[in-house]
């Protein structure tokens, strides 16, 4: 087989692959981050352990209720949401008018809560979580062997992306949103519920990142750290895309995935600090980020 | 009084976090009224405005709009009673444009006018929908804000300064529309520096100063108390 860069090419492309599914994974956490940024002015931090709240939700009503996978898909997302709801409604809300720092600091205080809660009752080590059965084997492309289950996940991720970046820019509700981030008082002077809406933009990109967690399930097995390793590089997909730009969100975290996956295959060495990398580089060329409207 | 009013405002105060900005202001407004605010820059016009749609921070007193007490509702419940606000600010959306501004605040009342008949009273709005709104003129942002709180079928609408920084022309324009508006039926507070423009149109005039009503004027009136008026406005 050819080799590009002496790299053969089916190692080339299965780490682009990974690439993309990471970057997917990227996307739908930091899609939800920009929208939680941009409309409530919130620095998430708990974003990771919601995160995992989905995997372990999902891996509970698999497991333990017996749910089907596809019911869990749908079941473990709307429960993280409903936590996020509860969690905006008792706690977030207070501090809407206050400095930046304290929902971070409340964010992160409940990501180490929630992951500690978790380590405890459930020890650090992973759960297995199989994958559904009309999603195993794979395909042979011919340059290489395209497992179905991570196809499924490029997909999916794709496409809820896709579907919230549309709701957001091309929906009354999403105009109401942008305006709301823009002059909040002035919209609920047109007789829009904003605290209501902020509740449920809350919840809805909680629970992407519930549905994020159920979805990598299969994929890397569910624990109470998995939040926490991803949370770092999808904040810097979010700084790099600029923050509240909800399709600079997008388009960053799957080309970061891939420039992850090309870093691996030709500089393994580098490839845990590549985003941090472009990071820095963005951050000194245009600090609001690359897709920010500001700059 | 002959007929109830429609707002019926009673020792209202406000607060802006700390800062203690109405000390009891007191007026009412028939249907079909033009009422003006007027006063010093200060005086607690706007922040009059702002109370009854619920975007100051602490509230006490009463405001009963239409029988229903806006102090205990609220903030969104406001609009839904048919009362529309048009902020001195303009408070067009940039990150909307002319159309989606326009079509922004949902109708909460039947009789809201049509997109056609906006256009008829301002011409100039027409043939910009996709013009983001911060891009028009500064006189075009007014009409615009006007025009977005009519589709809604309001039929109360507070209008803070909207002649201020406009060109004459279009000045002239936005009265038009108003006695249009006011002909309609409409019911409007007026908060207003430019004098000449608050005559041309208002039925009565309270004069605002250090966040109470101290005098109430009416515009028949009002050429018999220029002095004393003067003397409020400290001009």
């Amino acid at each position: 087989m050819a080799d590009i860069f002496g790299v053969p090419t089916s190692v080339l492309l299965g780490q682009l692959l990974l690439g993309l599914i990471n970057g997917s994974f990227y996307a739908l956490l930091s899609l939800g981050l920009a929208i939680i940024f941009g409309m409530l002015n919130v620095i998430n931090f708990s974003h990771g352990a919601f995160y995992m709240l989905g995997g372990f939700t999902a891996w509970f009503m698999l497991s333990t209720l017996g749910f089907g996978y596809w019911t869990t898909l749908i079941a473990a997302p709307v429960a993280v949401g409903i936590v996020g709801a509860v969690v905006e409604r008792l706690l977030l809300r207070r501090l809407y008018q206050m400095d930046h720092l304290y929902s971070l600091l409340l964010t992160f205080g409940i990501a180490l809560m929630l992951e500690g809660l978790f380590r405890h009752i459930f020890g650090a080590a992973g759960k297995p979580y199989p994958v559904p059965s009309g999603l195993t084997g794979g395909i042979n492309l011919g340059f290489m062997f395209l497992p179905v289950y991570r196809a499924w996940v490029i997909v999916v991720s794709l496409v809820i992306c896709v579907l919230t970046w549309l709701a957001i820019e091309r929906t009354k509700l999403g105009a109401y949103l942008r305006a709301a981030t823009e002059n909040p008082a002035l919209v609920q002077a047109f007789g829009i519920n904003v605290p209501l809406m902020l509740t449920l933009t809350y919840a809805f990109c909680v629970g992407l990142a519930g549905f994020a967690g159920a979805l990598a399930a299969p994929l890397y097995q569910v624990s109470p750290g998995m939040g926490s390793s991803l949370i770092i590089v999808v904040f810097a997909v979010v700084v790099i895309g600029g923050m509240g730009s909800i399709g600079g969100a997008i388009f960053t975290a799957l080309a970061l995935g891939v420039i992850e996956g090309l870093t691996k295959t030709f500089y393994p060495a580098a490839s845990s600090i590549a985003v941090f990398i472009v990071m820095v580089l963005v951050i000194l060329i245009r600090p609001s980020g690359l897709f920010s409207r500001e700059a | 009084m002959a007929e109830a009013a429609l707002l019926n405002v009673v020792d209202l105060e406000a607060w802006y976090g700390e800062s203690h900005i109405l000390h009891g202001v007191s007026f009412n407004v028939r249907k079909g009224e033009v009422v003006t605010l007027i006063g010093r820059n200060g005086a607690g016009k706007t922040t009059t405005l702002r109370s009854l749609v619920g975007m100051v921070g602490k509230r006490t007193g009463s405001s009963v709009f239409k029988g229903v007490e806006l102090l205990s509702i609220a903030p969104y419940k406001v609009a839904r009673l048919g009362m529309g606000y048009v902020p001195e600010e303009r408070g067009i959306f940039s990150k909307l444009n002319v159309i989606e501004n326009l079509m922004f605040p949902p109708a909460w009342q039947s009789g809201g006018m049509e997109i056609d008949e906006i256009y008829s009273l301002f011409p100039n709005l027409e043939s910009r929908d996709n013009t983001i709104g911060t891009r028009l003129s500064g006189g075009e942002q007014q009409m615009l804000a006007i025009a977005r709180i009519l589709r809604t079928g309001a039929d109360f609408i507070l209008l803070d300064e909207p002649t201020e920084g406009i060109a004459p022309v279009i000045i002239d324009e936005i009265g038009a529309a108003l006695r249009v508006l006011k002909d309609r039926g409409m019911t409007i507070i007026l908060v207003e520096q430019n004098l000449r423009f608050a005559a041309s149109i208002a039925d009565r005039h309270f004069v605002l100063d250090q966040g109470k009503v101290v005098d109430e004027i009416s515009n028949n009136a009002l050429d018999a108390n220029m002095d004393r008026l003067n003397r409020y406005l400290g001009v």
